[in-house]
């Protein structure tokens, strides 16, 4: 088991770095407006023709300040443009089985889900939202959402290559050049090898199968129905299946996310979303070094992150492997572990490497229900999530997220070698603090602030579903999901209320905005630094030391704060359990 | 005012910090500080549940006064730093006593009080005087006693002219009559800057530290946060929680150890520069001078032993040794340079020529001139002996002296020129009339030891540069031999400035220490600039720190300073935050325990109870505050390690350190609250 386990593990990271190392070397092509990539030849038109009929100039480049603007209009009008789809969605085409609008809330939650990336879903999409919804009011967010956070963090990783500088990028080019060769190539790659894998790629008729074993429910009415027809899902699984997991969205074409067999038929293609959730922001942390000429510093963040998912993935995995000990007191074998809530194709090890994976990167996508996890299993997803979604973390906001780390461990470290602290040459003073002290600020704020809301109020208390410290996490899940824009839930919280629609859209509001604009603020002032001479007697930003130093700063800064509820939630739960007290 | 220690254990000083520390106190004062501010307000919550709770008021009240205790150990922490600054500038301010100046107007004499004198007044010091305020001799020369001011005991001359006409209030003028100009208002003068200085009047928050407080109220705003929305998720869990028990969690998570400390860390500093006889003009130097990595160092008295000395008389061939000799001592006579001199004393060493009366031959002496880059002395036609006109200069200049009168310089002094030059030393050539006689060598002696300075510079990652007037090839040969860098040679002033910006634009901090007028712009640009207390008022003004010993290697020390501030300052923040994770596993399952027995494992520290986990994590958290202020006051050593080493052996002591030190300590003061009589 431990052998094979590592085995597993070992040849997963070593595929990661590989991976990373070859897209970081592509990336340097796509994130240079003149970069030169072997799709050019197809691609270097329509990049053309997009400038000309957007009007934009894509040599002109903008200061922090303006790219902030442009972003956010593009966010805006996205958000708002979906927000209109869901409500007048009945009279919009492509809506054959005549789904009337969503309600005021859940509009609202659902355009800002997917606008920010986070993919939190409180609709069941197969009976709300029509084909036309799906496609142009939330796929399309699948990319841009995605090159949003790519471009921020091209763009802050322009900022601290630069000397003295007033503009950071051209936000424009970067999304467009994002999409056209980065995220489409790849989802199109994907697509493909997932339909290999046998996920269905077709705009087929649900299918319809005679039962053989046909079965009975009670329903709602108290009258019993007999089944006998099982409608099967078809569409375009494999294109959104890629998408989902590449730009680290998250919201299943199924319910049944990545856990339903369409969606991930094979422990190959299970391998290969995985991979695929972690390739770009690995690639990102590896670019970073490329960025900066410094390679040794982009695999030491790298390694941080890698260190921190492999720590999750053994917590987990123990916790799940070793099983419920009040069903091994029945009598259940403790070699079985908890296999409650997950999909016996999976298993324990596979199932806990999702979870983990899923969470650390601000996905989403689930093949396994954490609601059902071991209280320290489902403590590492609850834990990823507060982190701030810096382990690999989201497309692009993973990065920028560590990078805001970095730049706090700098300072709170780099005194000790009796200078004032420096991160690759730019200077890390009063206003530089603040820009990073906000964004962390910002998201224990939401986190920490809605959820104590939602226990203290009715609104809130209405949604949860089990007592108890299971309570608590469940609420503690849903803000910490939404506020790191992941958008996995933890079963059991009726969401789609509105006042949980609309606490939740803020949340996810407040993890996305509240975090980029300090984030782009701080770019802009360290583009406009000098770049203090490099000298061995600077911060090493390298090596063994600094990762243990930025290690430290991410549970300092970051994890400490979630000790207190963690205790209360989680860590509670499992000295009950092991009581005998369940929720 | 020498180095002067004070022990912390001094009864004045300590009863007059304590007093310092209760006025600090005051929340309107305190607000400032908001680490200690929210502290003082969780202290204020807890007393008031001491009237206002009917159950436990003994834990209550154990609880509030080790917050109080908390509180008053911070801003203690600051008095004495600052009383310890007070106590050295009432010894400055013994100096500055009521003074008579006579002051010179309109040809008349006047007796006034020296807080009468303006800028630009005109004062007469003869032996005995006072100097009145800071001023610039404009005539004569005196010697005079500055250590009321440097500590040092050797009068010093101080004449007009050239770069030691800078005369500073207070001190005692012990010989002859100098004139000054004064040239700073009353409560103006140095050694009121000082006092204000070291008092902390005058201090400001240096940008770093102001960086720091950023930080520090971010993460107390942030631990704030998580335990205010605590109380709504213990109420869910039906888990009764009492306000003191926040208030003492709040106060034992935010970095109360840094944000007592931090001012008196900043305090300390300055207090160390001028316990160098270094007075900054604002706290930011001292921080500027951790981050140099670029020293301009000026060769002569820096690296080299003051001035060159004449080692040898080269005579030209067929020219004989002693008439050399002669001539050169004749045309020094009245060089009072330290060049001259060196020559007039190698003669009479050498060759046993004693200086002569040479007005009585009614010579006329030609000084230095930048025009024709030489000095000598005329003799005119008297007594049968022939006009003498004899010089001496550089080669170039002589060659340019002799061809004018049809001669030139001859294959042997070129060579010997050429010789001395490649040596690094001077050559200075004499000649009489239009023929060459020989050649003086005028040598650097480089300072004992510096070699080994400037080794231990470069490890810390600094670069030194050599700064002269040489010719390229005497710079570099000085250069080798005193282990710089990098040289600037045949300096301008203008070349001074001109490789200061280009090292900036590079990205380095510069430090650069200098004396005269023409270093004035060059100390403005420096990122730390220091000038010698003998230069001129422009440079002293130009520069951010002022060097009372006027020793030029002391810009090593002012660095050092420096990091050792930034050094101090980061540890104890290190120290402070790691401290946090043991608290969480005091007060955390203390707070659970009673609703959820179950909770037990995660009281790893196996404290009693959870009233004794509490007020134990408390009482620590006030005690490592009293237990660093000497270390704070004193500073960490450097010990001149590298950047690498000295941050593993730092991040081991103050964060290893900060994460293992509150487990044993709340542990043993837990131990030891059980042994009380009353529990």
């Amino acid at each position: 088991m431990t052998t094979s386990f590592w085995l597993t593990v070992g040849l997963f990271f070593v595929l990661l770095a590989l991976v990373s190392w070859a897209l970081a070397l592509y990336l340097r092509a796509v994130l240079d407006p003149n970069g030169k990539t072997w799709l050019d030849p197809v691609l270097r038109p329509l990049e053309r023709w997009t400038y000309r009929l957007c009007g934009v100039d894509p040599r002109k480049e903008e200061n922090w300040k303006g790219y902030l603007a442009s972003l956010l209009v593009f966010n805006l009008v996205g958000l708002l443009l979906t927000y209109l789809i869901l409500r007048i969605q009945q009279w919009l085409p492509l809506n054959p089985k005549g789904f009337g609008p969503l309600s005021p809330d859940l509009a609202f939650n659902t355009a800002v889900s997917f606008a920010t990336n986070t993919n939190w879903q409180n609709y069941a999409g197969e009976s709300t939202v029509s084909y036309f919804s799906q496609m142009v009011g939330l796929a399309s967010h699948n990319f841009t959402s995605a090159a949003t956070g790519i471009a921020i963090a091209a763009a802050f990783l322009r900022a601290l290559a630069r000397t003295r500088a007033k503009t950071i990028g051209n936000f424009w080019v970067d999304l467009v050049r994002i999409t056209y060769y980065l995220l489409l190539p790849l989802a199109f790659g994907m697509a493909i090898v997932l339909v290999s894998q046998g996920v269905p790629q077709n705009f087929a008729p649900y299918s319809r199968a005679q039962l053989v074993e046909p079965v009975s429910t009670t329903g709602g009415d108290g009258k019993e129905r007999r089944i006998e027809v099982q409608e099967i899902v078809q569409g375009p699984i494999a294109s959104q299946e890629a998408i989902k997991q590449l730009g680290t969205n998250g919201g299943g074409y199924t319910n049944a996310n990545s856990a339903h067999p369409f969606e991930n038929p094979t422990p190959l293609s299970n391998l290969l979303e995985i991979l695929a959730v972690l390739c770009i922001p690995g690639a990102l942390a590896v670019y970073l070094g490329l960025a900066v000429g410094r390679r040794s510093h982009g695999w030491a963040v790298w390694g941080v992150m890698a260190i921190l998912l492999l720590g999750g993935i053994l917590v987990c995995w123990h916790a799940e492997a070793e099983g419920n000990p009040l069903l091994v007191e029945l009598g259940l074998s403790p070699s079985e572990g908890n296999r409650e809530g997950k999909e016996s194709r999976f298993g324990i090890l596979d199932s806990a490497l999702f979870a983990v994976t899923t969470t650390a990167t601000s996905c989403g996508a689930v093949n396994s229900l954490h609601d059902s996890y071991m209280p320290l299993g489902g403590l590492i997803p609850l834990f990823n999530m507060e982190l701030g979604e810096v382990v690999f973390g989201g497309v692009g906001s993973g990065l920028y997220g560590m990078l805001v780390f970095v730049v706090l461990g700098v300072f709170l470290f780099g005194l000790m070698i009796g200078r004032t602290p420096e991160y690759l040459g730019k200077k890390i003073g009063a206003s530089e603090v603040k820009m990073a002290a906000l964004s962390i600020l910002a998201l224990t704020l939401s986190i920490l602030g809605l959820s104590a809301w939602a226990i203290a109020s009715p609104w809130g208390l209405a949604g949860i579903a089990n007592a108890g410290p299971h309570g608590l996490s469940e609420v503690l899940y849903a803000f910490s999901s939404t506020t790191g824009n992941n958008g996995s839930a933890f079963a059991g919280l009726s969401g789609n209320t509105p006042w949980y629609n609309t606490t939740l859209g803020i949340a996810m509001l407040a993890g996305r905005y509240l975090m980029l604009v300090p984030v782009l603020g701080l770019a802009g002032l360290l583009a406009a630094q000098k770049t203090v001479a490099a000298s061995q007697a600077a911060f090493p930003v390298s090596g063994g030391l600094f990762i243990v130093l930025l290690l430290a700063t991410v549970f300092i800064v970051g994890a400490l704060n979630f000790f207190p509820v963690l205790a209360l939630g989680p860590i509670l739960e499992h000295f009950l359990l092991h009581a005998g007290q369940t929720f | 005012m020498k180095p002067k220690q004070f022990s912390f254990a001094d009864p004045q000083l300590l009863a007059f910090s304590l007093r310092g520390a209760i006025l600090k106190a005051n929340p309107f004062v305190l607000w400032r500080n908001p680490v200690i501010f929210v502290t003082e307000i969780g202290a204020m919550v807890s007393t008031l549940e001491i009237f206002l709770s009917p159950e436990s008021k003994f834990f209550t009240v154990q609880i509030s006064l080790w917050l109080w205790f908390t509180v008053l150990f911070a801003t203690f922490a600051e008095a004495i730093a600052e009383s310890r600054g007070k106590a050295q500038a009432d010894s400055l301010r013994q100096a500055r006593t009521v003074t008579m100046a006579r002051r010179q107007r309109e040809g008349r004499e006047e007796s006034v009080s020296a807080s009468e004198l303006r800028k630009g007044d005109l004062v007469i010091c003869v032996a005995g005087d006072l100097v009145p305020a800071d001023g610039e001799v404009i005539e004569g020369a005196a010697t005079v006693d500055e250590s009321a001011v440097t500590g040092e005991s050797a009068p010093v001359v101080r004449e007009s002219g050239g770069d030691r006409s800078a005369v500073t209030g207070g001190t005692k003028v012990i010989s002859d009559r100098i004139v000054v100009r004064i040239t700073s208002d009353p409560g103006q003068t140095f050694l009121d800057r000082m006092i204000q200085l070291v008092e902390g009047a005058k201090r400001q928050k240096t940008p770093n530290e102001i960086a720091l407080g950023i930080l520090l109220a971010a993460l107390t705003f942030i631990f704030l946060l998580v335990i205010l929305t605590l109380v709504p998720f213990l109420l869910y869990l039906h888990a009764p929680v009492s306000i003191p028990t926040l208030a003492a969690l709040v106060v034992c998570l935010i970095p109360t150890t840094i944000g007592g400390l931090l001012s008196a860390i900043g305090i300390a500093g300055i207090d160390r520069l001028v316990q160098h006889n270094v007075m900054a003009t604002s706290g930011r130097a001292v921080e500027a001078a951790g981050d140099i990595d670029v020293l301009l160092l000026d060769k002569t008295g820096t690296i080299t032993l003051g001035n060159r000395m004449a080692t040898e008389f080269v005579p030209a061939a067929g020219v004989d040794l002693l008439r050399l000799v002669d001539a050169a001592q004749l045309a020094s006579l009245a060089d009072e340079t330290p060049e001259g001199r060196s020559i007039v004393i190698l003669a009479k060493q050498q060759h046993g020529l004693r200086g002569r009366e040479v007005l009585e031959n009614q010579a006329r002496f030609v000084p230095f001139s930048a025009q024709t880059r030489m000095s000598g002395v005329d003799f005119p036609e008297s007594d049968g002996a022939p006009a003498r006109m004899i010089r001496k200069g550089s080669g170039d200049a002589i060659e340019a002296f002799l061809r004018k009168q049809g001669g030139e310089l001859p294959e042997s002094v070129q060579q010997a020129v050429d010789r001395i030059a490649r040596d690094g030393g001077t050559p200075l050539v004499v000649a009489e009339g239009k023929e060459a006689l020989g050649v003086i060598h005028l040598k650097d002696v480089v300072k004992g030891g510096i070699k080994q300075r400037f080794a231990r510079l470069r490890q810390m990652g600094i670069r030194t540069i050599m700064i002269t007037g040489d010719n390229p090839q005497t710079a570099a040969a000085i250069a080798m031999e005193a282990g710089v860098d990098d040289f600037l040679a045949q300096a301008t002033p203008e070349a001074k400035l001109a490789r200061i910006r280009r090292e900036q634009e590079g990205g380095h901090l510069v430090a650069m220490t200098g004396d005269g007028t023409n270093d004035a712009p060059a100390l403005a640009q420096a990122d730390v600039g220091v000038a010698m207390n003998t230069g001129t008022q422009a440079a002293r003004e130009a520069g951010n720190m002022v060097d009372l010993d006027s020793n030029p290697t002391k810009l090593i020390e002012v660095v050092e300073i420096g990091k050792q501030l930034l050094v101090t300052r980061g540890a104890l923040t290190t120290f402070s935050i790691a401290n946090d994770v043991a608290k969480y596993f005091a007060i955390i399952p203390a707070m659970l325990m009673g609703t959820f027995p179950v909770i037990a494992p995660l009281n790893i520290m196996k404290l009693r109870s959870p009233e004794s986990a509490i007020i134990s994590a408390v009482i620590f958290n006030a005690l490592v505050i009293v237990a660093l202020i000497p270390l704070a006051l004193r500073g960490i050593r450097l010990r001149g390690l590298t950047a690498q080493v000295l941050l593993v052996r730092n991040a081991l002591i103050y964060g290893f350190g900060g994460l293992a030190a509150p487990f044993v300590g709340i542990k043993g003061i837990d131990l030891l609250l059980s042994l009380l009589p009353w529990k």
